[in-house]
């Protein structure tokens, strides 16, 4: 019945993208644009002792050399910022560059040269001369973590039941360290802003997750009305969470603009990235698991321990699912950070779920071979009906059906239990699964639609698309509910002069932004009912908006579609151009009878050389049960992106820091190693689709992060599998398996 | 004069832009064998987006220069080289700063932003154009170094309102999210069907003596890697370019998992007592 929802779309954008023309934040000109370099601090912790700009300032083409001597004092910050995935608010205590002499970590921002090319700002940049007063420095995650503490935003979580009891009463127990280190997100686009100023006006052109999020805090920096900062952002070249918070560049690229009266522009070198928007903390995490001979789970002690900066609070919240993945009665799961002297960390793609997984589910693998239980079987005996966390029911989920499934195809039954017992041809063949999890989040988001009488709808939501298809899938939801040819439908996002969306984060945009879209397109229906029965002759009256739907230029009813009316002709007869509705979505609150999460199982076969230690992933097959699936051509490409992410996480990516210096060693993308296109093979995916009315009015979960959740560890289990050895510290290199 | 560049002129639409705004693609023939993308749709396209783009860019163009400005005093172009470069077909004149290199006399004097930056240091593929029908990483290039040679980028693909097979079958694929990273990859994807026909060889090519080279999945693997794609699009990617290499379709990498089946899997363990 429907057109459009559940059927493969190509991206409505694909085409823009194809021949170059889709436009990300540096493209954009403006007139007399200057190039904005930004010079780095070369030590860890301390202050600037004086810093000496004048042969930059005398090169050809430069404009003026900003420092903390004469950049001018941002405002107060945002008082508070949104933060996905957790839906809490924090004090804002963000980095901002050039506020003081005060240095915070390696490579913070300390100059911005600005000059009339990018070559002449470059090269000036070069010549800026910085001496410091330094102090000791820690960076190592590994020597302070014994003075890790609970954050102090929100209560800690409080045990469930007994768990050191149980833990030691438990006949069968494993307990081990699992170790992530920091990683980057490299998303392909350097982040970039391009800032001009009219008056007190601002108009930034931006690489963000978050169009609101960059205009409230561009509004305080500059003590300018929130409506006076437009902030447009319509192609972003992913993002994977370095854009959800306001970065320090589009402040600092907003002030060399403002002082200097003239459009810059300012884009992140790569090496810049590493410092210039967080990365997923360094992660240590503790996991015992006590059960009974069955394989009945007594007893989980998960504890977190990761980093943040010295200067500000970041939880990942490691830990979080590890309380609803499996029914147990006994749990302690604490996530604890300890300071620093890096920059912030960030959300990073699946944050904290990828973490915690990684070590739960390669625990959980662990304690089937101490078992003897194979390691599928294992998870369906510890399957958790309801919630353990709230006891409330789940709104919907399929995991199980996503276990059986996924073991079918995989050909799991044909597994060798042991380790090193299977074997293609020189190389060892291993075998792995795991559990993948993320919450079924919704925000507040609103959308407006305009529908005119010649059969086209203009709708606008200020979401981002960094890549998930979000301009598809909204112009896919309005052509369903408005009834039109998709081709008919405009969807426009990115822009503050949009209605409000939250950020895109947490998995969250279609659940929110596509509710809102999905409401507005109800909202015009109604109106239209309305309108078209004030008319005596209607042949819909004493019909409500609930009983009518619209099609191909028609209200009708939904019993009877004999019984309609011409949407341009009631538009018409009441002399109307058009009809506009703005819809704001809410999570409704049925939502907090149940307990509402995306699943998935994922099943990955590995193939390592035994005599050069490489790994390679030849087969992973997702299977997911995320709600209803809108597009899935594109979902299919987000579980791929998982998937890709996951080989990524599990066995080459790591940002190597020397602590002597605390300074990144391999901040470029020759030295920091995320997958090419050789390490990539087979990716499937089974959609298991879940009815469900209580989630939101699309019966739609997340499906961004959730195909990473459950990979790392897959792969941890699948060399395990194939080598007998047991990696606990990721990445899985060469070396460890040697 | 027609052929020179004049950069005064703002974000005016070229008289190519306009034809593609007026058009918009019909991707029913492309592909090697002209077969029709089955069961799909493509909606919107070219014209809708880069209008509302430029839109946005012609209210920022009207600005006028703040008073109190701040210029430098030294001219704009530093060891200025004059070079005419051939993109596209057409020829540009540039003073240019010696120091420029290729991507970014595309990227900041010539309007040609399609072609991507990513990392400046050769390391990511994302600058990736066509010399000469070679692929080159613009970014290691000095803009000086191509005088009298032929470059193409991504925008110089399509054919008026026909897009390259190789463009449409990235569509057709997926074979991209962010798309950031794309305008490189299909330059690369182009480069490398030609090397196929030339029999240019690879790390991973069998008979190294044969005269034009089958591109194994293997082999467009090897030879993709040096254009990264952090949303991993690879498979799609690889896809793409092996139906346009081959007119070989690829059957879809997913599926919904139906009632029956549903059915079936949940009767299994119902029946089954160990769970």
């Amino acid at each position: 019945m429907a057109r459009y929802i559940g059927k493969e779309m190509s991206r409505v954008d694909g085409v823009a993208k194809v021949t170059g023309r889709a436009k990300y934040a540096a493209e954009f000109r403006a007139p007399n644009l200057a190039y904005g370099f930004i010079v780095l601090g070369t030590m860890a912790k301390g202050r600037i002792r004086e810093i000496d700009t004048r042969e930059a300032e005398r090169a050809p083409g430069v404009v003026r050399v900003f420092t903390h001597l004469n950049a001018p004092k941002l405002g107060p910050k945002a008082s508070t910022e949104y933060a996905p995935p957790r839906n809490t608010r924090e004090q804002d205590k963000s980095f901002r560059a050039l506020q003081s002499d005060r240095i915070y970590f390696n490579m913070q921002p300390v100059a911005l040269v600005v000059a009339e090319t990018y070559e002449q700002a470059r090269y000036a940049a070069r010549l800026v001369r910085v001496s410091y007063d330094t102090e000791r420095h820690t960076t190592d995650t590994e020597a302070v973590r014994g003075s890790a503490r609970a954050p102090s935003q929100g209560s800690p979580p409080k045990p469930r039941g007994n768990p050191e009891a149980a833990m030691k009463a438990a006949p069968v127990r494993v307990e081990a360290e699992y170790r992530i280190p920091v990683e980057h997100h490299n998303s392909m686009e350097p982040h970039a802003a391009v800032a001009a100023w009219e008056g007190d006006k601002l108009t930034i052109f931006d690489k963000t997750q978050d169009v609101y999020g960059v205009r409230a805090h561009l509004a305080t920096s500059f003590g300018v009305p929130e409506e006076n900062v437009q902030v447009v952002s319509p192609y972003v070249g992913g993002a994977f969470g370095a854009s959800l918070r306001p970065n320090y560049y589009p402040a600092l690229t907003a002030m060399a603009a403002r002082e200097l009266k003239r459009p810059i522009k300012v884009v992140y070198t790569r090496t810049q990235m590493f410092t210039g928007h967080g990365y997923r903390p360094y992660t240590i995490q503790k996991i015992a698991l006590g059960a009974e001979a069955s394989g009945k789970l007594t007893a989980m002690i998960h504890q977190a321990v990761h980093n943040t900066s010295a200067f500000e609070e970041f939880n990942d919240n490691t830990t979080g699912f590890t309380r609803q993945v499996y029914a147990c009665p006994n749990l302690l799961a604490p996530t604890m950070i300890v300071a620093t002297d890096l920059p912030t960390p960030t959300w990073m793609r699946a944050p904290g779920a990828v973490s915690g997984m990684f070590a739960l589910e390669c625990a959980m693998d662990e304690l089937a071979y101490a078992l003897k239980i194979d390691p599928l079987e294992l998870r369906l005996i510890n399957y958790a009906e309801t919630d353990p966390e709230s006891g409330r029911p789940w709104s919907s989920k399929a995991l199980r059906e996503c276990y059986r499934l996924g073991a079918e195809k995989f050909g799991w039954k044909d597994r060798k239990f042991e380790p090193r017992s299977m074997r293609d041809g020189r190389l060892l063949v291993g075998w792995g699964t795991a559990t993948g999890v993320w919450g079924a989040f919704q925000r507040p988001a609103i959308a407006r639609i305009t529908l005119r009488p010649d059969g086209t709808a203009h709708v606008t939501s200020a979401t981002s698309d960094i890549g998930p298809g979000t301009y598809t899938v909204m112009t896919m939801i309005a052509a369903e509910y408005l009834g039109l040819e998709i081709e008919r439908v405009k969807f426009e996002l990115g822009d503050t002069k949009f209605p409000r969306a939250p950020a895109q984060g947490g998995s969250q945009t279609t659940s929110s932004v596509g509710s809102a879209v999905h409401g507005a397109a109800l909202a015009v229906g109604a109106k239209l009912l309305t309108l078209a029965n004030q008319d005596a002759s209607s042949p819909l009256k004493g019909a409500t908006a609930s009983d009518v739907e619209m099609l191909d230029g028609r209200l009708r009813l939904k019993s009877d579609p004999s019984k309609s009316v011409s949407v341009a002709g009631v538009m018409r007869l009441n002399n109307l151009s058009e009809v506009t509705e703005t819809f704001e979505s809410r999570p409704s609150p049925e939502r907090q009878k149940y307990a509402t999460m995306a699943h998935g199982a994922q099943f990955v076969e590995v193939k390592v050389d035994p005599d050069i230690g490489h790994v390679r992933v030849t087969r992973a097959i997702e299977v997911t049960a995320c709600g209803k699936i809108i597009n899935p051509k594109a979902s299919h490409s987000q579980e791929i992106g998982g998937v890709v992410w996951g080989i990524g996480m599990a066995l080459q990516e790591a940002t190597e820091i020397d602590h002597r210096y605390g300074r990144i060693m391999n901040p470029n993308l020759q030295h920091y190693h995320v997958p090419v296109n050789a390490d990539v093979h087979e990716v499937e995916t089974l959609f298991v689709e879940e009815d469900d009315k209580v989630v939101n009015p699309l019966g739609v979960k997340g499906m961004g992060e959730l195909g990473m959740v459950g990979i790392p560890a897959a792969i941890a289990n699948a060399v395990f599998h194939a080598t007998g050895k047991r990696v606990r510290e990721l990445p899985i290199t060469p070396d460890k398996l040697l | 004069m027609s052929d020179e560049f004049d950069e005064s002129s703002g974000p005016e639409l070229t008289a190519d832009e306009e034809a593609l705004l007026k058009e918009m693609p019909t991707l029913t023939d492309v592909g090697q064998a002209r077969r029709t993308f089955m069961g799909q749709t493509i909606a919107g396209g070219m014209g809708l987006f880069a209008l509302m783009l430029l839109e946005k860019e012609r209210a920022l163009a009207a600005l006028c220069t703040e008073p109190g400005a701040v210029f430098a005093a030294a001219p704009a172009v530093e060891n200025p080289v004059r070079v005419a470069l051939k993109i596209n077909g057409a020829t540009r004149t540039l003073e240019l700063d010696s120091r420029m290199v290729l991507l970014d006399a595309l990227r900041e004097r010539l309007e040609l932003t399609g072609t991507k930056k990513g990392c400046d240091q050769g390391q990511c593929g994302a600058c990736t154009v066509l010399v000469d029908g070679r692929r080159v990483l613009s970014c290691l290039t000095l803009a000086a170094t191509v005088e009298g040679k032929e470059v193409t980028t991504v925008e110089g693909l399509a054919k008026e309102d026909e897009l390259h097979p190789v463009q449409a079958a990235f569509i057709k694929y997926d074979g991209f999210q962010c798309g950031y990273c794309t305008p490189g990859q299909i330059c690369s994807a182009v480069g490398v069907l030609a090397e196929a026909r030339r029999g240019d060889v690879s790390h991973v090519t069998e008979d190294v003596n044969a005269s034009t080279t089958r591109l194994t999945d293997d082999e467009i693997r090897e030879r993709m890697s040096g254009n990264i794609c952090r949303c991993g699009a690879y498979p799609g990617i690889v896809a793409a370019i092996r139906e346009v290499h081959s007119g070989r379709e690829s059957a879809r990498t997913w599926r919904f998992v139906e009632g029956e089946e549903l059915a079936r899997v949940r009767k299994e363990w119902e029946a089954d007592e160990t769970v």
